[in-house]
């Protein structure tokens, strides 16, 4: 078996009913990842909208997802960023964290490290807004874990080609 | 373009006419009642009333498989849907093209487990093509020749429609299918130029090629099969072909060396071995063909024409892929082979022909007759001759007989075999063959059957005589699920587990009390008799094979076993006890 690599693929689609089922139920009937995916509505006169997915496989998997996903009726175009080069990948986390004293001080400096924007505040609690690369914000949370981690909600990768054309 | 308001159900039977259809397969219910409505007061659409909805999309898949049309059912809502579901898989797996059109319950009380509400679109989404539900009126033309569009184009496949019944009662306006042309769904159809002056390169240079023919080319249409048949001829090279692509290359011609695989001839096994250059030409690398994937045609640089990229490179990487129809890329191969007019290496092709003729010599279709039993092979072997010649339309069940019938019955041309390839569905053959004979009423259309996988469709009996449909079943009668039973002898140590069928009708009396003719040949030298009378009948009739019960069916190549380890006949025993990953395999 040869090496398992992630990749990041962009799906642009028909906003209509059922087309989130049909990419989902594609991944679990044949097996394949998801690390994370995302999808709204990009260009409203067109109807269309676009899926960020996040996914690892050997190379013919990956070819295999991605052929698959293209044979889908609603699917206009499939482009995988991380085959075509420069891209920049970007996730949102909410993260509330409740911690008094020291803790809560320590909160907000690491927050501050991390660009990170408290944008609700409680006496003894802080959610904070991050956004980054997934990276980032695995370190974040992994560091706001021990000082009294509640509650995280992430929005998942979106990702866009760097450069002038569009997908 | 709008036209005179029209109901829901007008629309949907405007546009079937309007998309080329002349027969529909369906079963009324609540939900369709409109439709059926529609369907008394006109006279242009046939429809045929099936006995069980499963039936239907059989029949569908027989007509379109026997045609290059598309095949069109019509069920109700919930449990009509439902029972159609086998038949939609069958259709995805095979690549046939079938519109589905399903009642559904009106669009306010969709989510509220109404009566016979079924989530439809949900159920059949991982085994159509595409799949609509209609909830606005004015969708509904669109939706309507999109569907016939997507089961056609491409790789052709079952798509279902979803028809609340507010929307068969409502009204709109009609537009036909020139109004709507598809967002987003265009396969290529012609293969990029390089690649095809790559695929020339590699054919030139073979000393030991073989044409890989499968079922992408019988669904691209005749003139597939006559393009490939020249390219074939011009180069000299042998040819094997699939389950699924009997007929698409002429089996009585000198190069080609039958149906390879699972249950396939020794020689075209071995040339799949031991072969440096394949051209695969709507083939999918199915496991039924290849075997241990590992020692799958090892040496072999290999070129693969398909319409679906996705069927490039997912179990056997390739070197040449050639995305588009087979039919149009086969042109493209035929003009670059004559313009670049090569000499393949004459000298290696004789030794790879000696190669074959040795392979040949073994004879694997020989089997043990006997004076007192009738063999299965030689039922067949018989059908075949005595059919030779005829215009004749052949569909199967699953099972020993099914192989049988592929090893021995042999086809000339495109669209006169029907069998369910890819999901093996017991119960095809005899819907199959109604939808069949459906579309060639004078034709001659014979099921070859087992006793088991008959009786999972026998209803359908019924419609046969309903709509005078001649059609024949030729029961290979061993009273076993006789492929289950060799199994469980070659890989479970003899345990026949549940593989025997007590208490079996008298097909007889049951083709007699479902107003067919019923034969029967228990002895060797009743059987050509028993064939004779089975073509002279008129009107449908079974002939009931009563065979010899534990025959097996070879060659084999066990589960999990390479093309070089194939079991030739009764005498020889796997070398080596089939592995644990081989007894996980289906
Ligand atoms: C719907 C369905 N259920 C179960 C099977 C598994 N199966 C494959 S062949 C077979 C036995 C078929 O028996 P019969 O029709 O008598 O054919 P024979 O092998 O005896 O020729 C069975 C049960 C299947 N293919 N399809
Ligand atoms: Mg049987």
């Amino acid at each position: 078996m040869s090496d398992t690599e992630r990749h990041t693929i962009s799906v642009l689609v028909d906003n209509e009913a059922g087309v989130l089922a049909r990419v989902i139920g594609l991944f679990s009937g044949r097996g394949y990842n998801i690390e994370s995916l995302t999808v709204a509505e990009v260009d409203a006169r067109n109807a269309l909208s676009r899926i960020t997915v996040v996914t690892v496989g050997t190379p013919m998997i990956i070819e295999q997802i991605k052929a698959q996903l293209d044979r889908l009726v609603p699917v206009h175009k499939v482009v995988d960023l991380t085959n075509e080069g420069a891209h920049v990948e970007r996730e949102l986390a909410l993260v509330k964290v409740k911690a008094t004293g020291n803790r809560r001080v320590e909160s907000l400096r690491i927050a501050d490290i991390f660009r990170a924007r408290a944008i609700d505040s409680t006496g003894e609690s802080f959610v904070f807004e991050i956004s980054g690369s997934t990276e980032k914000l695995d370190a974040f949370i992994g560091l706001m874990e021990p000082l009294g981690l509640v509650d995280v909600s992430r929005t998942g990768v979106a990702a866009i080609a760097r450069g002038t054309e569009g997908i | 373009m709008a036209s005179r308001e029209m109901t829901g159900s007008e629309i949907v039977l405007k546009a079937l006419i309007d998309q080329g259809v002349d027969t529909v397969f369906g079963y009324p219910g609540g939900a369709v009642l409109p439709i059926y409505d529609a369907i008394f007061a006109q006279n242009e659409l046939r429809h045929v009333l099936v006995r069980q909805e499963g039936g239907a999309v059989h029949m569908a898949e027989g007509y379109a498989r026997s045609t290059g049309k598309v095949g069109v059912v019509l069920v109700t809502s919930g449990p009509g849907a439902t029972n159609a579901v086998t038949g939609l898989t069958d259709a995805l797996m095979d690549s046939v093209p079938v519109v589905c059109l399903t009642g559904q319950v009106p669009t306010h009380l969709i989510g509220n487990d109404a009566f016979q509400e079924a989530d439809t679109t949900g159920i059949t989404r991982p085994c159509t093509k595409h799949n609509y539900l209609v909830k606005e009126m004015d969708d509904l033309p669109r939706v309507m020749h999109e569907a016939f569009h997507v089961a056609r184009s491409g790789r052709p496949g079952p798509v279902v429609v979803d028809l609340p019944k507010d929307i068969l009662m409502g009204k709109g306006a009609y537009a036909g299918p020139e109004n709507f042309p598809h967002r987003s769904y265009r396969p290529a159809t012609k293969a990029d130029r390089d690649r095809i002056a790559e695929a020339v390169e590699l054919m030139a240079g073979a000393k030991r090629p073989l044409f890989y023919v499968g079922g992408g080319v019988v669904n691209s249409g005749p003139e597939a099969s006559k393009r490939l048949t020249r390219l074939v001829r011009l180069t000299g090279y042998p040819a094997t072909v699939t389950l699924m692509g009997l007929g698409a290359f002429p089996a009585s011609d000198p190069q080609c060396l039958g149906m390879l695989g699972m249950h396939g001839l020794y020689e075209a096994n071995l040339a799949m071995h031991d072969c440096d250059v394949m051209i695969n030409v709507g083939a999918r690398f199915d496991d039924r063909v290849t075997g241990r994937l590992a020692d799958f045609s090892p040496g072999s640089k290999k070129i693969h024409i398909d319409i679906d990229p996705s069927s490039v490179n997912k179990n056997v990487p390739v070197d040449v892929p050639l995305i588009g129809d087979a039919g149009e890329v086969l042109g493209q191969l035929l003009r670059a082979w004559k313009a670049r007019d090569p000499r393949p290496d004459a000298a290696a092709l004789a030794k790879w022909w000696k190669q074959i003729d040795a392979w040949r010599a073994r004879d694997c279709l020989n089997f043990a007759d006997s004076e007192t039993a009738i063999k299965p092979q030689r039922a067949i072997k018989r059908l075949y001759e005595k059919t030779l010649g005829r215009d004749v339309y052949i569909t199967t069940e699953v099972g020993q007989h099914q192989m049988w019938a592929a090893q021995y019955f042999r086809f000339e041309e495109p669209n006169r075999w029907m069998t369910s390839g890819g999901l093996g569905t017991m119960g095809y053959g005899l819907p199959a063959a109604i939808g069949v004979q459906v579309a060639h009423p004078g034709s001659l259309v014979i099921d070859i059957a087992g006793e088991a996988s008959f009786l999972m469709n026998i209803q359908e009996l019924s419609t046969a005589v309903q709509y005078n449909l001649p059609v024949k079943a030729f029961i290979i009668n061993n009273q076993w699920m006789g492929m289950v039973r060799q199994w469980q002898e070659l890989l479970h140590g003899g345990r026949y587990s549940e593989s025997y069928t007590a208490a079996l009708p008298d097909f007889v009396k049951l083709a007699e009390a479902c107003q067919w003719t019923g034969l029967r040949a228990t002895r060797p030298d009743e059987l050509d008799d028993v064939i004779d009378a089975m073509i002279a009948t008129d009107g449908p009739a079974i002939a009931d094979i009563v065979v010899e019960k534990e025959e097996n069916c070879f060659p084999m190549i066990p589960s999990g076993a390479a093309h070089n380890e194939m079991l030739l006949g009764p005498d020889e025993k796997a070398e080596a006890p089939v592995s644990e990953e081989g007894m996980v395999l289906v």
